[in-house]
C-alpha cells in the first residue's frame, strides 16, 4: 500500500506550503535597508551608453528608484500609473532597468511612456543585489541625505500610492 | 427582495446538495435502492435552485441595483447591457456562482445520459458531484455571498474591471469553467469506482466521453482567453506564462494525459490504477488553480480581490476533497491489479511515454508556478520565475511528446517490431526534415528551434498520412475507392486523428509567429506613414469617439501593399469614465497567412501618437489549431460506441475497432 500513498504525501505537502504562503503577503517584505544608507552606484544611463549617473548626483533631494525590466509582467500593470504619477508629482522618479537588454528596455519605455527623469542600466543586476532586489518591480523612496525610507514590493497600484507612497513623500517633505 | 430571494434559494440549494452528497452514497454502501433513486431528482432540484438563483443576480445586474454590493461593485449605469450580463462573473463572488452553475449543469448531464449505469454506480457519481456542490455552495454562503447587501445603496457602481468589457471575456469564463468543472465528472467517475471496486474496461469507456467533453471545452476556454489576451491586452502576445494561465494549462496537460491513458484502459485494462490518478488529479489541479486565483498566494494579473478567510476556506476544502480522494486510491488501488502485459515497443509504451512526458511537463508548470511560493515559504526571499524558464522547458519537453505522437499512432497494441516500422519511417524523417529547412528558407531565415518547431508539425502530418493511407488507399485499390473507405473509418480513430491535425496546426503557428514576426514602434501623427515588411502603414488622423462608458481616441490606419489598399484599421485608446484606466484596443487585420497588429501607445506632447505596428504570420493558426483539436475530440467523443442507445451493439463495436486511441 505504501507506494500508492506517495500521491497523498506529496499534496499534503503542497497544503503545507500552500498554508504557509497564505500567511504571507506576496507583495510585502520588511526590508533591512529600511533607514539606512542607500548603497552607492555608478553606472550608464539606459538612454546613453556613455553617460554616467551616480548616487551623489541624486543627493539634496528626495527621489523615487523603481526596479524594472521589460521582461516583467507585473510592471506592465504597475507602469501606467507610474506615468500618471510622474506627470502630477514634484518627486523625480529614476528607473533602474535590472537585467534587461537595453534595446528591450528602450522600446518598452517608448511603447508604455517613459514616467523615469534618467534610467540607471543594471545588465547583470550588481546594483539590484546590493539594493536587496528580491523581484521585480520594487520601488525605494531615498530622501535627500541618501537614506532608504520606504520599500514597495511588487506593482504600485493607485491604493498603495495613495495609502502608503504618497503619505512618505509628504513626511519627507515636511 | 430578488437578492433576498437568491440567497434563500442558494441555502436551499446547500440543503439539496448535502442531501443528494449523502443519502445516495450510504445507500449505495447499505445496497439500498430508495436513497440511491434519490441522486437524480436532487441533481435536478439543486440545478434549477442554482439556475434560479443565478437568474437573480443577473436580474440585479440588469436592473442596475447598486444596492447588492457585488452590482455596486462590478457594474455602472451607464455599462451596456451584454457587459451587465458579462458582469455576474466578472468578480469573484460571480464568477464562484457561475462555477456552481456549471457544475450543475454537467451534474444533469450525467443525471440525464447516464440510463446505461447500474444504479448504485450512478448513485455515486451523483453523491460525490453533490458534495462537492455541497462544498462550494458553503464556500459561497461563508465568505463570498453574491447577494451582499450595500446599504445606503452606492449612487452609482464602480463599473466591471475595462479590461473585461470585451466579446471575448464574454464567453471565456464560462466556457473555461464548463471544462475546469467538467473534469469533476471524471473525478466522481473514479471516486465511485474506487468506492465500488469496479474499475474495469467498462468503467473507461463510461469515463471517456465525459473527459474528453470536459477537454474540449477547457480548450476552447483557454483558446479564447489567449485569444482575448492577443486582441485586448494590445500588445500582441498570446500566451504569458501568468499563474492563472498555468492554473488552467496543468489541468488540461493532465486531462489530455487522462485522454490518452483511458485509451489504454478501456482498450487493454491496463494503466488503471495512473488512470484513476489521473482522472482524481486532473479535478484536483481545477481546485487547486481555483485556490491560487482566488487565495491571493500569488500575485498575477487576473488574481481576484483577496480576503485572508477565502484562502483558508478554499485551502481546507482542497484538503478534504483531494485528500480523502488520494487517501481512498492509496486504500483501494492496492487491489484494483495490473492489466495485460505489454512489450517494449508496443502502443502501450508509446502511451506510456506520452503520459510521461504530459506528467513532467504539468508538473515543471506546477513547479515554475508555485516556485515562488516554496522559496517564500521557506524564508528564501522572493522571486519570480518567467516566459523564459517556461519557454525553454516546455519546448524541450514537447519534443519528445510530438516524436511519440507520430510513432506511437503506427504502432500495434501489446507488441510489434521496432525494426520494420522504424524503417519505414526513415524516408518521412528525411522528408520532414527537408521540408522544414525549405520552409526556414522561404519565410526567409533558418534557425534551429524554427526548424525544430516545423518538424513537430510536419511530423505530425506526416504520421497521420502513414495512418491514414493504408487504411484508405491501400495498395492495389484505385482512388475511387478511397471515399467509400473513409466513410468505413472509425469516428473514435477519425477523431484521433483530426486531434493530432491540430497540434500540428498549433505548433507551426506557434513556430512561425515565434521567429518571423515583425514589430515597430513608430511616431505617427497625421499623413505619417511608415512600411514594415512590404506593408505600407499610413495614419489618415486620430479623432475622438465617445463610447457608452469611456472615451476613445481613434486612429485611423490605412495599410496599403504594392501600391493597394488592402485594409484600415481603428485601433483606439480608450479612458474608461470610473476606473479612470487607459486601455488599449488594438486593431487587427486577419486572415491564415498573416496577421497585422496595430495598437496605440502613448500620446506625445507633440500630438503623435507611438503607434506599434506588428507582421504576425500565421499567428491565427495557434486558435485555427485549437479549434481542429477541439473538433478531433469532439468527433472521438461521439463515436458510436459511446451513445446509449443499442447498448450491447456499440461494446461489440468498440471490440472490433482498432488502433482509435
Amino acid at each position: 500500500m505504501s507506494r500508492y500513498l506517495w500521491p497523498l504525501g506529496l499534496f499534503l505537502v503542497l497544503v503545507g506550503f500552500l498554508a504557509v504562503g497564505l500567511g504571507l503577503d506576496p507583495r510585502e517584505v520588511p526590508s533591512p535597508l529600511i533607514n539606512k544608507p542607500a548603497p552607492a552606484f555608478k553606472a550608464p544611463t539606459l538612454h546613453e551608453a556613455g553617460k554616467v549617473i551616480a548616487k551623489q548626483d541624486l543627493a539634496g533631494k528626495v527621489w523615487i528608484l523603481n526596479v524594472w525590466a521589460s521582461w516583467c509582467g507585473a510592471c506592465r500593470d504597475e507602469h501606467p500609473i507610474l506615468v500618471e504619477f510622474a506627470k502630477r508629482s514634484q518627486v523625480p522618479i529614476y528607473g533602474l532597468n535590472y537585467k534587461d537588454q537595453r534595446a528591450d528596455g528602450l522600446g518598452w519605455l517608448q511603447k508604455m511612456g517613459n514616467p523615469y527623469v534618467e534610467s540607471v542600466f543594471d545588465a547583470d543586476g550588481r546594483i539590484g543585489i546590493d539594493y536587496g532586489v528580491y523581484g521585480v518591480p520594487e520601488t525605494f523612496i531615498i530622501d535627500g541625505a541618501g537614506v532608504i525610507r520606504y520599500k514597495h514590493i511588487g506593482p504600485i497600484t493607485p491604493e498603495s500610492l495613495r495609502t502608503k507612497i504618497e503619505p512618505v513623500l509628504r513626511q519627507l517633505h515636511g | 427582495m430578488i437578492p433576498e430571494l437568491g440567497h434563500f434559494l442558494l441555502i436551499v440549494a446547500l440543503a439539496v446538495a448535502l442531501i443528494q452528497g449523502v443519502l445516495p452514497l450510504w445507500g449505495a454502501q447499505k445496497g439500498r435502492a430508495d436513497w440511491m433513486v434519490l441522486a437524480r431528482p436532487m441533481a435536478w432540484l439543486q440545478a434549477l435552485l442554482v439556475v434560479a438563483a443565478f437568474a437573480c443576480l443577473m436580474a440585479s445586474f440588469i436592473r442596475h441595483d447598486f444596492s447588492v454590493l457585488y452590482v455596486a461593485s462590478n457594474s455602472n449605469s451607464a455599462l451596456p447591457l451584454a457587459y451587465r450580463i458579462a458582469g455576474v462573473w466578472g468578480g469573484h463572488e460571480g464568477s464562484l456562482l457561475l462555477w456552481m452553475l456549471m457544475l450543475n449543469v454537467w451534474s444533469v448531464a450525467v443525471a440525464s445520459f447516464s440510463s446505461r449505469l447500474p444504479l448504485p454506480f450512478i448513485a455515486r457519481i451523483l453523491g460525490v458531484l453533490g458534495l462537492v456542490a455541497a462544498g462550494f455552495l458553503l464556500f459561497m454562503l461563508a465568505t463570498s455571498n453574491p447577494f451582499d447587501r450595500l446599504i445606503p445603496a452606492a449612487a452609482d457602481g464602480r463599473d466591471l474591471n475595462p479590461l473585461l468589457q470585451d466579446p471575448g471575456m464574454v464567453a471565456h469564463p464560462p466556457m473555461l469553467y464548463m471544462g475546469y468543472v467538467g473534469f469533476s465528472v471524471a473525478y466522481a467517475f473514479a471516486v465511485a469506482a474506487l468506492l465500488g471496486g469496479n474499475l474495469d474496461a467498462a468503467w473507461a469507456r463510461w469515463t471517456r466521453p465525459w473527459t474528453t467533453a470536459a477537454w474540449i471545452f477547457l480548450t476552447f476556454g483557454i483558446g479564447l482567453g489567449s485569444w482575448w489576451a492577443y486582441n485586448e491586452l494590445g500588445w500582441g502576445g498570446w500566451w504569458f506564462w501568468d499563474p492563472v494561465e498555468n492554473a488552467s494549462f496543468m489541468p488540461w496537460l493532465a486531462g489530455t494525459a487522462l485522454i490518452h491513458s483511458l485509451a489504454v484502459t478501456e482498450k487493454r485494462g491496463g494503466f488503471k490504477v495512473w488512470t484513476v490518478l489521473l482522472a482524481l488529479l486532473a479535478f484536483s489541479l481545477s481546485l487547486l488553480g481555483t485556490f491560487l486565483v482566488r487565495s491571493g498566494v500569488l500575485s498575477s494579473v487576473h488574481a481576484f480581490a483577496t480576503d485572508p478567510r477565502r484562502g483558508l476556506f478554499i485551502l481546507a476544502f482542497l484538503v478534504l476533497v483531494i485528500g480523502s480522494s488520494l487517501m481512498l486510491f492509496a486504500w483501494r488501488a492496492p487491489k484494483v491489479g495490473l492489466g495485460q502485459r505489454f512489450g517494449l515497443f508496443s502502443r502501450e509504451s508509446m502511451l506510456l511515454v506520452n503520459n510521461m512526458m504530459l506528467a513532467v511537463s504539468c508538473g515543471a508548470v506546477l513547479l515554475g508556478t508555485l516556485y515562488p511560493l516554496f522559496v517564500d515559504a521557506m524564508g528564501m526571499g522572493k522571486i519570480s520565475v518567467g516566459p523564459p524558464y517556461f519557454d525553454t522547458v516546455f519546448g524541450l519537453l514537447m519534443a519528445p511528446l510530438v516524436l511519440v505522437m507520430g510513432v506511437g499512432v503506427l504502432v500495434r497494441w501489446k507488441h510489434d517490431e521496432a525494426g520494420p516500422l522504424l524503417r519505414r519511417l526513415v524516408l518521412p524523417a528525411v522528408v520532414v526534415l527537408v521540408v522544414a529547412l525549405a520552409v526556414g528558407s522561404l519565410a526567409g531565415k533558418v534557425s534551429v528551434v524554427a526548424t525544430g518547431g516545423l518538424m513537430m508539425a510536419f511530423w505530425i502530418v506526416s504520421s497521420i498520412w502513414m495512418d491514414l493511407k493504408p487504411r484508405i488507399w491501400p495498395q492495389g485499390s484505385t482512388l475511387g475507392q478511397v471515399p467509400a473507405r473513409a466513410r468505413l473509418l472509425p469516428r473514435a480513430l477519425v477523431g484521433m486523428m483530426v486531434a493530432h491535425l491540430g497540434v500540428a496546426v498549433f505548433a507551426f503557428g506557434v513556430t512561425m509567429v515565434k521567429t518571423y514576426e515583425t514589430e515597430r514602434d513608430v511616431k505617427m501623427g497625421a499623413n505619417d506613414s511608415t512600411e514594415v515588411a512590404g506593408y505600407g502603414f499610413r495614419m489618415l488622423g486620430v479623432r475622438d469617439v465617445p463610447g457608452p462608458n469611456y472615451a476613445a481616441a481613434q486612429a485611423t490606419i490605412e495599410v496599403s501593399r504594392g501600391g493597394k489598399v488592402i485594409a484600415t484599421l481603428q485601433p483606439e485608446k480608450r479612458i474608461y469614465r470610473v476606473q479612470q484606466n487607459p486601455m488599449t484596443e488594438a486593431a487587427v487585420d486577419t486572415n491564415l497567412l498573416r496577421d497585422l497588429y496595430v495598437s496605440m501607445g502613448e500620446r506625445l506632447p507633440t500630438g503623435e501618437w507611438v503607434v506599434r505596428v506588428q507582421i504576425k504570420p500565421f499567428i491565427s493558426w495557434i486558435w485555427w489549431g485549437c479549434l481542429v483539436m477541439m473538433f478531433g475530440g469532439f468527433l472521438a467523443m461521439t463515436d458510436r460506441r459511446y451513445r446509449p442507445r443499442k447498448a450491447t451493439q456499440a461494446a461489440a463495436a468498440g471490440a472490433v475497432q482498432q488502433g482509435a486511441a
